[in-house]
């Protein structure tokens, strides 16, 4: 009876076959020569993905762990300062730099002149306290030549800030390859001379305020585009299809004009000489004196962000109240609700996958949005991915950007995972 | 089946019209009158109007024209929510979200009944759809049987008087839907609540109906008992929409009261009834039921007027013997003999004498 045949072709299942194994008609396991069967579609599977793949490696993920094992390591001080970091290692923070730890400077102050690299030692503690690169640039000059001991005494005579303890601190903080002094800067946060974890000086906490306001505006660019989005969305999911066609191209032409164009736009309507305020003049609500200031604002990024993410709200409350029965009100109705109570209990939680959709989408472009808050946003509409551009652009430490960057991704990821216990992220509907 | 409901207009539409589009009628003048207690199904083909009407009582349209009573008030301008309606929808509206006890809490708690309250009548509305066990489920976790059931209770659980039910067995397999028609029949016998039923089905119809209003072009075309329906169509739409029917068509040859002679095209003339034809001369389509035709002599009843017929082709249908022939001119003429013991076969090809009772067959109006 037990033909050898194509392993997937006949399995035979004995009568009481729950004790062993099944096995196909000729004996092999059955597990194995279903894998066996299906490997080669696995392997056509995965090479038509391949390319894909390799793509986002080599343009995604490669980068991003780079820029991210940035943030953590920047060894600007401790490769060209190796004697220093040694005495900075055996050390315990707080300790007074001796005769031995000046020693150590001089002669990596001298070989770091002589290798041309004092300048990326400068940087590096400047971005632990700002206007100390040239300290080490012109000391770097002068010692080229070589210096006597004592070590102290000469340093101090070519310059007495050698002696600020807080130098020593900043030197300290960066003399390991690793540190987490960026993190501590992003948060405002640094190590004193104690190398105890202090916040900075009341003027320079910048960063906490702006992811606050970051998460802030992005949450209520979300509210804005649910409140104008979801009647949209209905209008556009209970027309008739003619009429939603026509109001669906309204909705996504916005989505086909160039970001700039759209945000340069909301500029001419928005300024103090602009479109809205000289109608507002023109209808008597304002006089010329009053104008209003709509723009370089919160205000200006919030309307201008909001129209901007619109209609990635209303796609996916479309797509999924489309698919709602209009026959769950009417049963509501019928059992004697309320217009409003049946849109309440049970029209809008089923939209729920659609809205939660929605919102963390909008949220998450709102959240590292850059070009509309730097257009429109003047100084109190600058978002956190504003101050990430200036450290990439303006003061090249990209090790502080990497830092903001990552803290920014790891609180979206949080904000992920409570949203997924909250709502489920099973109930995501995008499309 | 027929527990004679009298009539007292508990819902009543007074000639009622609904139109769309402002350009065509969907429901011309509908005057009906259901009986407290009746089990009332409108029937018809899509389009006809019937869904439309129903829709018209529940409230989600209002009527262009006339008024409908509900218990001998004007419903037009009451909201749905007010009607006191409870209403099985043809893909059930179960709401996703809930579970089957909270389904069936919603109408209670929307008319702010206690707790202790709502869980007594969600008790007893599943026990008596047999469903007691599945409050904690969710509607996606039943079959489709279970969630008409469901649909059921939800729509009988806070006590409305009258219940609707849009083609609610539609979505079933036919063992199922034979089951649930028994079912839902049982429960209006019990209950004693006044059901209107939609469907498109004759065969759902006929079993579970008191009265049967056909539907066709915004009429209704006749509204009588099932038997009635079935044995005394009143018109070729009736005749033709419910069960299987032989139409021969001629002309009236002679009219003496219901007595009707009518000549065939190819000539011969028969007997028949008249029921909705009134001079002599005008065209008419006579209606034949298949089981009322008889060929064996020893049978014929008395009275009977027999044709020659040609035998076309025999079809086995296990309990019948589906035959076709050739009549009169027309070729699909059907008989239905039971396949009993001593049944003759007939062979296509044969010829054979073919008759029935005048009463059998009625003269209607032309196709």
């Amino acid at each position: 009876m037990a033909t050898p045949l194509d392993p997937h072709a006949a399995i035979a299942i004995e009568a009481g076959g729950v004790d062993g194994p099944l096995t196909t008609a000729d004996g092999q396991p059955l597990n194995r020569a279903l894998s066996r069967a299906s490997r080669k579609a696995r392997w056509r599977a995965f090479m038509l993905v391949a390319p894909l793949l390799l793509f986002i490696v080599v343009t995604f993920a490669f980068p991003i762990g780079q820029m991210l094992y940035r943030s953590i390591h920047n060894d600007g001080f401790a490769a060209n300062m190796p004697q220093l970091s040694e005495w900075f290692a055996e050390t315990e923070p707080g300790t007074t730099p001796d005769e031995a730890a000046f020693a150590a400077l001089a002669r990596d102050l001298q070989a770091s002149a002589e290798a041309r690299s004092i300048g990326i030692v400068g940087t590096r503690i400047n971005y632990e306290m700002p206007g100390t690169r040239s300290l080490f640039t012109s000391t770097g000059r002068k010692v080229r030549g070589g210096i006597e001991p004592p070590y102290r005494e000469a340093l101090l005579e070519i310059d007495e800030d050698w002696g600020d303890p807080s130098l020593w601190a900043s030197m300290r903080n960066s003399s390991t390859a690793y540190t987490d002094s960026f993190y501590l800067a992003s948060l405002d946060r640094t190590r004193n001379v104690e190398g105890d974890v202090v916040q900075v000086n009341e003027n320079r906490r910048v960063y906490i305020m702006l992811f606050l306001r970051t998460l802030w505006l992005s949450a209520l660019v979300t509210l804005m585009t649910f409140l104008l989005g979801f009647p949209i969305a209905h209008l556009l999911a209970t027309l008739p299809l003619r009429r939603s066609n026509l109001l669906m191209i309204l909705v996504l032409l916005p989505f086909w004009t160039s970001l700039l164009v759209r945000t340069t736009s909301w500029m001419v309507l928005l300024q103090q000489q602009g479109v809205v305020n000289d109608l507002l003049i023109w209808l008597g609500v304002i006089d010329n004196g009053g104008r209003l200031k709509m723009m370089y604002n919160q205000i200006g990024t919030i309307i201008a962000m909001t129209h901007i993410l619109l209609p990635f709200m209303i796609l996916p409350l479309y797509s999924v109240m489309r698919t709602i029965n209009p026959s769950y009100v009417r049963a509501a109705k019928s059992l004697g609700a309320t217009s409003w109570t049946a849109f309440r209990r049970i029209y809008f939680p089923q939209t729920l996958p659609g809205l939660g959709a929605g919102a963390l989408l909008v949220f998450i472009l709102a959240v590292g949005y850059y070009i509309t808050p730097a257009l429109v946003g003047g100084a109190s509409g600058q978002l956190i991915s504003n101050m990430i551009a200036e450290h990439m652009t303006g003061t090249l430490n990209w090790s502080m950007a990497a830092a903001l960057a990552a803290i920014l991704l790891g609180g979206v990821l949080i904000l992920y995972w409570v949203y997924d216990r909250l709502v489920g992220i099973d109930n995501l509907k995008l499309g | 089946m027929t527990n004679t409901a009298h009539d007292d207009g508990f819902v009543v539409f007074d000639h009622v019209q609904k139109s769309y589009d402002g350009q065509t009628l969907v429901v011309k003048d509908l005057n009906l009158s259901i009986g407290r207690g009746e089990f009332l199904t409108m029937l018809g083909p899509s389009g006809s109007g019937k869904t439309t009407c129903l829709m018209m009582l529940a409230g989600f349209e209002t009527a262009t024209h006339g008024q409908i009573l509900l218990d001998g008030t004007n419903i037009n301008d009451v909201p749905p929510h007010k009607r006191g309606i409870g209403m099985v929808f043809q893909n059930y509206a179960l709401f996703p979200h809930m579970t089957v006890g909270e389904n069936l809490a919603f109408p209670l708690e929307v008319r702010g009944l206690s707790k202790a309250e709502r869980d007594d009548r969600i008790r007893r509305a599943l026990d008596m759809v047999q469903m007691g066990a599945f409050a904690s489920r969710r509607p996606a976790q039943l079959s489709g049987g279970q969630q008409q059931r469901i649909a059921l209770a939800r729509a009988l659980v806070f006590d409305p008087k009258l219940v609707l039910m849009d083609e609610p067995l539609g979505a079933l397999d036919k063992q199922l839907r034979e089951h649930m028609q028994f079912e839902i029949k049982a429960l209006h016998e019990r209950l004693g609540v006044t059901v209107v039923y939609v469907t498109h089905d004759q065969g759902e119809a006929l079993t579970m109906s008191d009265r049967v209003a056909v539907f066709n072009d915004g009429r209704i075309q006749q509204l009588a008992a099932p038997e009635t329906l079935y044995e005394a169509p009143e018109n070729s739409f009736v005749a033709g929409f419910i069960g299987e029917n032989n139409s021969l068509n001629g002309t009236i040859a002679d009219l003496s009261g219901d007595r009707a002679t009518v000549r065939l095209a190819n000539g011969e003339t028969i007997e028949a009834t008249a029921v909705n034809v009134h001079e002599v001369g005008q065209p008419t389509t006579v209606s034949i039921r298949p089981e009322r035709i008889e060929f064996k002599d020893a049978m014929m009843p008395d009275g009977a007027h027999t044709l020659e017929a040609r035998v076309m082709d025999v079809v086995y249908m296990g309990d019948i013997l589906r035959t076709r022939l050739m009549i009169g001119g027309e070729y699909d003429f059907v008989m239905k003999c039971r396949n009993t013991l001593g049944q003759t076969r007939l062979t296509p090809g044969d010829t054979i004498r073919v008759g029935w009772h005048p009463q059998d067959a009625r003269a209607l109006d032309p196709v």
